[in-house]
């Protein structure tokens, strides 16, 4: 039942250099685009939901779900993960600073559902969010995430 | 029961906040039907909602709905979910 979340993600950046939140929302935009699901607009619009929201995407403490709503700028949907050397300040008063960004782009309301239940247990796992927030490279990312899929299955 | 978990788009947090809610309800053994929303959908649903469950941000931005409005800080922390649930159902 449980999907693997690293099947799931477009592109995984680690330990990435981001100099405020912007730059932090455009890399995860920056690796929706590169894996196919969105189109650069579908960054700014990123960007444009904070701005009009506030830094609301900053669900959990370190950790930050960058999405806009679907849109013609996003082509597949797909998610995808950078993990910040420095952790950034989003102006999120319980949650800040943001050590991890997860780009979302989905196409309906409905098509990413099951890539959502999975992501929902990754980030819900605390022992598991601390070996991921440090990993070096996207193969440890990818390594974390495929033992958390084998142990829910 | 009516819940409805709010955010901006629709289809990000409130749907993590809606899963984890189900989870919460499911355990305390409340009957509720949880549904997510972006903010022009939740105005409108809040209206016949019982509890509206969002962040603190997006809390102001829905303005004064006449449903109990709870306030997640860790949309992750099952407890702070369950804590604030039980006490708004009671």
């Amino acid at each position: 039942m449980a999907l693997n979340l690293a099947e799931a993600l477009s592109s995984i950046e680690t330990q990435a250099e981001a100099a405020d939140w912007r730059a932090a929302i455009r890399l995860a935009g920056a690796g929706l685009v590169a894996g196919g699901a969105t189109t650069d607009a579908y960054t700014d619009e990123m960007i444009d939901a904070v701005e009009k929201h506030g830094p609301y995407i900053v669900i959990a403490p370190g950790v930050a779900l960058a999405h806009s709503r679907p849109s013609p700028a996003v082509l597949t949907g797909g998610l995808s993960w950078v993990s910040l050397a420095t952790p950034v300040e989003f102006g999120n008063k319980a949650n800040d600073p943001v050590t991890l960004v997860i780009g979302l782009a989905a196409k309906d309301h409905d098509a990413h559902l099951q890539v959502m239940r999975s992501l929902a247990g990754v980030l819900s796992d605390g022992p598991a969010m601390k070996r991921l927030v440090v990993a070096k490279t996207a193969d440890e990312v990818r390594a974390v995430l495929g033992d958390l899929a084998a142990a829910a299955a | 029961m009516k819940i409805v978990a709010v955010c901006g788009m629709g289809i990000g947090t409130s749907v993590l906040l809606k899963m984890n809610a189900e989870k919460v309800l499911a355990k305390l053994g409340i009957d509720a039907d949880v549904e997510a929303a972006d903010m022009g959908v939740a105005r409108g649903a809040a209206q016949t909602a019982e509890i509206v469950l969002t962040s603190e941000e997006l809390a102001e931005e829905l303005g004064d709905v006449p449903a109990e409005v709870i306030i997640i800080n860790n949309f992750f922390d099952l407890e702070e979910i369950t804590e604030k649930l039980t006490a708004a159902v009671e």
